[in-house]
């Protein structure tokens, strides 16, 4: 009895959910051509899922409504080497889902598959966009209903994975510290390096300047004093 | 057995449906030179509601920034700033616009964060009595849930601040670089062209004193 409850309560529960991913969330507005990159700096080992709606504006009823069969949108992730994790095409809703196995700004790219250019009629296609990162990518809903869980036991549960991403955050955080660390020492020692150069340069270049100014002017003078005959002459020009 | 399995289901139904209008979108996206981005949302009236934003890299580390809400009416502005954070109870049921500008700057692109919150987090699990109040287990963890996220707000915080300084030193790395170099060469070519010069004026008196003399 109490099994067959759970049952039903664990397929309304993924129904819902289901049904969930197409609420109403932040939305803009995209061109035919154009693409859409969004970033995410998360740690290793954080799962990232987004869910995205498109609409395109009809003209004649001048709403946003579904968009027509066919036109999807293209979603490309690149890791923080730039190598692409994720490149599929998918329909105009869709839910993409992946894992970081590098920490680092990761960058989510959207944009439309529409190759004919009337499909847009000169309007701009509504994307409803949703990306839940980390612990809020849990579904405590669908856990509590597979793992069986009290009240008690979900919220603690919840508390866990927090505290986990509390944790790995942590971890990107003195990785990254490094790195900048490193980055600041280097122009330091840059700074310094172009000090000492640019000094020994200018006291180089001085030297060689007045010695070869000095050896022909020398040269100048012995010149000017043949020409002009029995004259007195100063000797610094 | 039907009595309790509908019970739920509604509790279910009543949970996914407040969902659409409690939660919060946190987006990190460049904003190209003389680009402007805005974001759509719609909200239900009396929902409180928060929009941050914070400039992560590129140029003066500024946007400007507006709130408008259904009518058009004008509830936040602000040009060329660094970060901020707006809270405000929804007047009106409709769809809030807000964006992002960079027109004002010729050729860098930024990175802005934003974050809008709209109305609570939602309930963990569907409550059967949400009216009896919590045992002392279950507010000892709910109260531990409010600080842990406070916790991860700061470091989301931390995070924007840390990027933007090494964003920040980064730049002034490779402008060290550029810079030894460039200035090394104009060194040179100067004082080089410097003693040509002189050079040059003293060879055209020669020939002048070369007429004179002859």
């Amino acid at each position: 009895m109490v099994a067959i409850k759970m049952h039903l309560t664990l397929y309304t529960v993924l129904l819902f959910n289901f049904f969930n991913s197409f609420v109403s969330a932040l939305y803009f507005h995209i061109g035919e051509t154009e693409k859409k990159c969004f970033i995410e700096e998360i740690p290793d080992e954080t799962m990232i899922i987004g869910n995205y709606r498109t609409q395109l504006y009809d003209k004649q009823r001048e709403e946003y409504l579904p968009a027509t069969q066919g036109l999807g949108m293209f979603v490309e992730v690149k890791d923080p080497d730039e190598k692409i994790i994720l490149s599929r095409q998918y329909g105009s809703e869709g839910r993409f889902t992946f894992t970081s196995h590098t920490p680092g700004e990761h960058q989510i790219c959207l944009h439309s598959n529409s190759s004919k250019f009337a499909l847009f009629a000169g309007g701009m296609l509504r994307v409803h966009l949703d990306i839940q990162v980390g612990e809020h990518a849990n579904n405590y809903a669908e856990i509590a209903a597979k793992d069986k869980l009290t009240e008690l036991q979900l919220r603690v549960r919840q508390l866990v994975e927090q505290v986990d991403q509390i944790q790995k955050e942590q971890n990107y955080q003195r990785y990254r510290e490094e790195r900048f660390r490193q980055t600041s020492e280097s122009t330091n020692q840059r700074v310094l390096w172009w000090s000492i150069v640019q000094t020994l340069i200018l006291v180089a270049i001085g030297f060689w300047q007045m010695r070869h100014l000095k050896s022909f002017f020398e040269a100048k003078k012995l010149v000017v004093v043949y020409f002009i005959e029995g004259q007195m002459l100063k000797t610094e020009l | 057995m039907c009595n309790g399995y509908i019970r739920v289901l509604v509790q279910v139904l009543c949970a996914h449906l407040l969902c659409g209008w409690v939660h919060g979108s946190e987006l990190t996206f460049e904003l190209p030179d003389n680009a402007k981005q805005c974001f759509y949302e719609d909200i239900i009236i009396g929902t409180k509601c928060t929009l941050e934003f914070q400039v992560v890299t590129g140029g003066h580390y500024d946007v400007d920034c507006r709130l408008e809400d259904p009518d058009g009416a004008v509830l936040y502005k602000e040009m060329k700033k660094q970060y901020d954070s707006f809270t405000f109870n929804a007047p009106k049921n409709g769809t809030y616009k807000f964006c992002f500008s960079n027109e004002f700057s010729t050729f860098t692109h930024k990175t802005v964060y934003f974050d809008f919150q709209v109305g609570d987090d939602p309930p963990l699990f569907p409550n059967e009595n949400r009216v009896t109040a919590l045992t002392q287990m279950e507010s000892a963890c709910v109260s531990i849930h409010e600080a842990l996220k406070s916790v991860i707000d700061y470091q989301t915080h931390f995070r924007l601040r840390e990027a933007q300084g090494r964003s920040r030193a980064e730049d002034l790395n490779t402008r060290v670089a550029f810079w030894s170099i460039g200035e090394a060469v104009i060194l040179l070519v100067v004082s080089i062209s410097q003693v040509v010069l002189l050079r040059s004026f003293f060879s055209d008196k020669k020939t002048t004193t070369t007429r004179v003399g002859s």
